[in-house]
């Protein structure tokens, strides 16, 4: 199981003393955080993508690149790579370009994007979301795996005789998660090409996303890929901890209280009650986590927001401390003496590489 | 079990509008007494989820209690919605009410609509407010509305208030009895192949 953490990268005032950071000093924070999370023995960082104010990753190769170069061992991410409106040739390009830089540390989340405006941006149209990111992504697909690819579709020029460069590293495109907050229709893109399925986990309560995700098992089984079990999930959590549970409520509650997205409606307490957020201890965080397997399964990655609602960067470097001396390593040794049998590992490049070598071999 | 959920927007307390929706909640199962099926009548009262629904909007998620309410309107066989008339239209409440219910939940549900005011002269905001509002979620609205002045209250006879009520009672009563039982609207999921096929250009190479 990997564990790890994904920012969004908003550039948000910090509640308690009125202090923005710059974009320059905000985009500095998320590189020192990915390099906090190897050395803390986290395994994943991801970043978002996104392109209006108040967020800063429009680029996330140029930034997953830099810290490849910077980490050894990290597994670089996506958080989500907005399958919508980039290029689906620059897409497989970037990617591939990244996955060589980093000797295979890399993979990538599809997602549609949520903020309307962004489609004509770039040259797209709304109406066209679930359409765009279905052909998108088949495209993306094709030139990971075929050398020479003949294409035409509805939302770009065709493609004649055209070889996507950098092939893949050894010959083995990215892993590929799908990432949804709602809709069935991405459980089931996920699960028709056997990529993985990552469930934000963040905002709404766990039936919600526990409906998706059986979804998600039972067609990845419908299509061939394996038993339900067999799967790849992964999920989001978010958490604020310190050594006394009290102590972390009191630290967290005006960072929560004003965050983007749910600051300003219901309490600390009813959103920790009815969503995976946890405010509290390490043990909390442990017990709260381990509980995510009893609603979703057994499944191959946890990811954390750590780093939002104006939470200064010396906190979040304290936080993934915690993170990683304390909370991680239970959690590893938990969820691997939980584990049913036959239960899919999660991915990286040298299993892949393994597994595509063996199959040559049969 | 015949389902009637009452939805009832009225913020003080005893509400005229609580009180509307009881008797037309009232009539509608006298009037469904001929059924083979017993009558089940569940009131929500919205001023108890009121904070509820605001944080809705504010998350996109619905606490326990307010999902439970959700639930029972969408799953209802029929549903009676009261709302006071705040500045010439339906309240704010029992508009964000509806705008958290899944805009699918009430399709081809059969809803009897009612208001209550002040006087007499807002009584078209039920035509020209709700009625365009459930067409808009394709429900199937009964042709009486039901406005409550606070001088119907004191009227006996005629076609006064009871008279509407009873009417309006009855028209949706004949629909609830005819429209098939629940669920409506079971989430359908098309494989992706058939995604993926639609998308295929007409022509090739």
């Amino acid at each position: 199981m990997q564990f790890g953490i994904f920012t969004v990268g908003d550039v948000t005032t910090d509640p308690t003393d009125g202090t923005t950071p710059t974009e320059a000093e905000r985009i500095k924070a998320m590189v020192t955080i990915a390099l906090k999370a190897e050395e803390v023995g986290l395994d994943v960082f991801a970043t978002g993508e996104h392109h209006n104010p108040p967020f800063v990753p429009s680029s996330p190769t140029t930034m997953l690149g830099y810290i490849a170069a910077r980490t050894d061992r990290l597994i670089l991410s996506t958080s989500t790579t907005l399958i919508t409106t980039n290029d689906p040739v620059k897409i497989a390009e970037d990617y591939a370009m990244l996955q060589h830089l980093a000797d295979g540390r890399v993979d990538l989340m599809m997602g549609r994007g949520n903020t309307g405006p962004v489609y004509p941006w770039f040259g797209q149209d709304i109406r066209n979301g679930i359409n765009l990111a279905i052909e998108n992504y088949a495209l993306v697909h094709r030139l990971w795996r075929e050398d020479v690819v003949d294409w035409e579709g509805n939302f770009r020029t065709p493609l004649q005789g055209f070889t996507s460069t950098p092939r893949p590293l050894d010959g083995v495109p990215p892993f590929v998660w799908h990432g949804s907050i709602r809709s069935p229709e991405i459980a089931e893109q996920a699960a028709y090409y056997g990529d993985g399925f990552f469930a934000n986990n963040i905002f709404w309560p766990k039936e919600h996303f526990a409906r998706l995700i059986e979804l998600y098992r039972t067609r990845f089984a419908y299509y061939g890929h394996g038993t339900p079990d067999q799967a790849i999930v992964g999920l989001g959590g978010q958490v604020f901890m310190r050594k006394n549970s009290q102590d972390a409520v009191r630290e967290f509650r005006p960072y929560f209280d004003k965050a983007p997205v749910y600051g300003n409606g219901p309490s600390l307490e009813d959103f920790t009650e009815q969503t995976p957020l946890t405010v509290g201890s390490p043990q909390e965080v442990i017990d709260k986590t381990l509980t995510f397997r009893d609603s979703f399964g057994d499944y191959q990655r946890q990811l954390f927001l750590m780093d939002h609602a104006g939470l200064p960067l010396k906190t979040v470097l304290e936080q993934l401390d915690i993170l990683g001396e304390e909370v991680v390593p239970v959690l590893r040794k938990e969820f691997a003496a939980r584990r049913k049998e036959g239960v899919a590992e999660a991915p990286t490049h040298a299993a892949r590489v393994a597994a595509r070598n063996s199959t040559l071999v049969a | 079990m015949t389902v009637i959920a009452v939805v009832s927007a009225g913020l003080s307390q005893p509400s005229s509008t609580r009180l509307l929706a009881d008797r037309l909640a009232e009539a509608a199962g006298r009037h469904l007494e001929s059924t083979p099926e017993p009558t089940e009548i569940r009131v929500i009262e919205l001023r108890g989820l009121a904070v509820d629904i605001a944080n809705n909007l504010v998350t996109g998620f619905p606490s326990p209690a307010l999902k439970e309410a959700l639930d029972t309107v969408a799953t209802a066989d029929g549903v009676i919605a009261v709302t006071p008339i705040f500045t010439a239209s339906y309240s704010g409440l029992f508009k964000s009410f509806f705008d958290v219910l899944d805009n699918t939940a009430l399709q081809g549900a059969p809803v009897l609509i009612a208001a209550t005011g002040g006087t007499a002269r807002h009584s078209l905001a039920l035509e020209h407010a709700l009625r365009p509002m459930f067409t808009y979620l394709r429900a199937v609205v009964v042709p009486t509305a039901v406005y409550a002045a606070s001088e119907d209250w004191g009227a006996t006879s005629g076609d006064g208030l009871a008279a509407r009520i009873d009417r309006a009672a009855g028209e949706l009563a004949a629909l609830v009895s005819r429209v098939p039982a629940k669920p409506r609207a079971a989430e359908q999921l098309i494989p992706f192949e058939q995604q993926l096929a639609a998308l295929r250009p007409f022509t090739t190479g």
